[in-house]
């Protein structure tokens, strides 16, 4: 189980997200330091916000694939929302969207300078145990907390 | 022959749109060293300064430091991290200049004098030393040569190690690079030749004749130092035969504790467990061997009188562990029992080490920069320390060669932020023109100095990787300097 606790606090921020099918949020929340980002949030609250319902009904109503709209928080606390299809990862989600998130290896696995926080144990508890190569690269992530 | 490539230069005016109340000028960068702690920090001052102008330095006409010399060359996903690099050079208020060496094209001092803030992230290009008779024999590298070598690095394309008329190589050291260098050693040259590893070590490889490799560590396996993402990978390599001895395994109480604060250890240790259960007894005929030894400090290094000069062995003492009073950690003591390990090769994996330039204040103990998040101080032990002016250091070079790629995110950031604040502050400010890009190239042309552009080093990346699709790798090094010269100026 991975509940994640910073000791590397001084870095960056995080977004953490739940999952569900079709609908999901991000908090940041100072002090932990995912890769994910590399924006740092407001002090010591949580941001929560979230998500519409993504079922493709929304205002980009012509396409037809499914969307869920995710919310990024920078540094400096600023919003932005977006629309993003349903199975693209959160990294590739920013930087099509031109938010700036740091990611390394682009998405293959190799680095852990982007990594997502499951911070509801609900949610948590749906996911597939990480694998060993997902823990190994966890291992060197920055802001890893016990679960 | 001609390389200089001026075009980069000339033609382009930059807006200044004053950086501070004061001046109208861009804040003008130099960066030394283009590996991934220069880059990440041209990309914040690029980002965070909208009028402020980088240039990245590099002493060879190639850039991306470690990336490219460093990461292993079955690793191509750590090096993905380029693409980002190379958006950053093609922005227009960065420019790169290849082989251009401070020390050598030019003095540090004059950086300082063309530059408001010169930012040296040019790393540890040399070993520490473990200072036992013997060091100088033939057959004793540190995986560091070893490593730039197949990697191709210009410097050690003749390193040619003798690897066929021996059957056994110790690496000293158990990190990460001990293990990317007894991979290299022990793996299918099948596997490498798809990968963009030298052709002078490919070809080296596949004649090697070694069949058995120890790793070496005076601790024991709580305290190892390797990552368990490498770990397991050489553990899972095809046909090698793992070696570690269940006695090694046994924790002392010390051990435990050291084991519950530390993620990346706990994992390590298990995995070290799980391979000395799951071992077979003996290698299979044509299995290669790789032996974990630990509890191990090297006391000589062996020769005989028909070896002529060459490395024949290493003795090692026995060492057992010590708790370090509040620290938790534990170091190791010898015994005064030893034992000899034969050998032909030994690597020496036991860290880099950063090599000062004329007028930089320079820690030789710790071997790095005084600095207080990435201020120079100066030489002077005066209190409080006097901070050198517009001069700053990043990466190996601040912090002692230790992290993975990413950590020097975090040390760019710090750095950066010092440079903000200072520029915030006022003391950035110059009183004088600084002439920054404009004045590099004068005096780069007044010393004869042929650098390398970015377009220069797209030209050899091209060459490089088209030469390497002939070969099925993802690219063939070229790994002469004047070859690199030439394809530069194609």
């Amino acid at each position: 189980m991975n509940i994640l606790k910073s000791r590397l606090a001084q870095v960056s921020s995080s977004a953490i997200i739940e999952l569900i099918r079709g609908r999901f949020s991000i908090v940041s929340r100072r002090g932990y330091s995912v890769g994910v980002c590399s924006r740092r949030v407001q002090p010591s609250r949580y941001h929560p916000f979230s998500t519409s319902s993504g079922n493709g009904s929304n205002e980009e109503g012509t396409q037809q694939k499914e969307t869920i709209s995710v919310t990024f928080v920078d540094k400096d606390g600023e919003e932005k929302h977006i629309n993003v299809p349903v199975g693209m990862s959160m990294l590739e989600a920013a930087h099509e969207n031109d938010i700036e998130l740091e990611g390394a290896c682009e998405g293959s696995l190799a680095c852990s300078t982007c990594h997502v926080i499951v911070m509801d144990i609900k949610y948590y508890n749906k996911l597939e145990d990480p694998t060993d190569e997902e823990n190994d690269m966890l291992d060197l992530a920055f802001g890893l907390t016990e679960s | 022959m001609k390389i200089k490539t001026l075009g980069i230069v000339s033609g382009r005016r930059w807006i200044s749109r004053g950086f501070s109340s004061i001046s109208s000028q861009p804040l003008r960068v130099c960066v030394v060293g283009s590996g991934p702690a220069g880059f990440y920090s041209a990309e914040k001052l690029l980002k965070s300064q909208q009028v402020a102008e980088v240039d990245i330095i590099d002493r060879l006409p190639t850039p991306f430091g470690l990336v490219r010399s460093g990461v292993a060359p079955d690793h191509p996903e750590t090096k993905i991290v380029v693409n980002q690099f190379s958006r950053v050079a093609s922005n227009e208020r960065c420019s790169f200049f290849g082989n251009v060496r401070v020390g050598t094209s030019i003095s540090l001092s004059e950086l300082r004098q063309l530059y408001h803030v010169v930012l040296l992230a040019y790393g540890a290009e040399s070993d520490r030393v473990l200072g036992v008779p013997g060091e100088d024999l033939d057959g004793i590298r540190s995986a560091r040569e070893f490593v730039w070598w197949y990697n191709g690095h210009p410097d050690y394309s003749n390193l040619d190690p003798d690897l066929k008329s021996i059957d056994t190589a110790v690496v000293l050291g158990q990190g990460n690079v001990a293990l990317d260098v007894a991979r290299i050693l022990l793996r299918s040259t099948t596997d490498l030749a798809k990968t963009d590893i030298a052709d002078h070590a490919l070809r080296s490889l596949q004649e090697s004749s070694i069949r058995k490799v120890y790793l070496v560590g005076r601790r024991g396996p709580v305290q190892a130092a390797f990552t368990a993402k490498e770990l397991r990978e050489i553990l899972g390599l095809k046909d090698v035969y793992i070696q570690i001895q269940e006695a090694d395994l046994l924790k002392s109480p010390a051990d435990e504790e050291e084991l519950k604060s530390s993620r990346i250890q706990k994992r390590v240790y298990e995995l070290l467990s799980k391979a000395a259960s799951s071992s077979d007894s003996h290698p299979s005929p044509g299995q290669r061997e790789l032996h974990f030894v630990f509890l191990r400090r090297p006391e000589m290094f062996l020769h005989s009188e028909r070896s002529d000069g060459k490395v024949t062995g290493v003795r090692c003492e026995k060492t057992i562990l010590k708790a370090n009073g509040e620290s938790g950690k534990q170091y190791a003591i010898g015994t005064g029992e030893f034992e000899d390990l034969e050998c032909g090769l030994v690597l020496k994996s036991i860290g880099y080490k950063s090599v000062p330039v004329d007028g930089l204040p320079f820690d030789p103990h710790k071997g790095v920069v005084p600095n207080i998040r990435g201020r120079v101080l100066g030489n002077a032990s005066t209190d409080p320390a006097i901070i050198e002016k517009g001069l700053y250091v990043v990466g190996w070079l601040k912090r002692g060669p230790t992290g993975i790629i990413a950590t020097n995110l975090y040390c760019a950031e710090e750095t950066v932020a010092s440079i903000l604040e200072d520029l915030d502050k006022g003391l950035l400010t110059p009183t004088a023109p600084t002439p920054g890009r404009e004045g590099l190239v004068q005096l780069l042309d007044s010393k004869n100095v042929r650098f390398v552009s970015f377009d220069g080093w797209e030209k050899i990346d091209a060459e490089e990787k088209s030469m390497g699709s002939l070969k099925n790798k993802p690219r063939e090094k070229i790994t002469k300097w004047e070859e690199l010269l030439k394809a530069a100026c194609q």
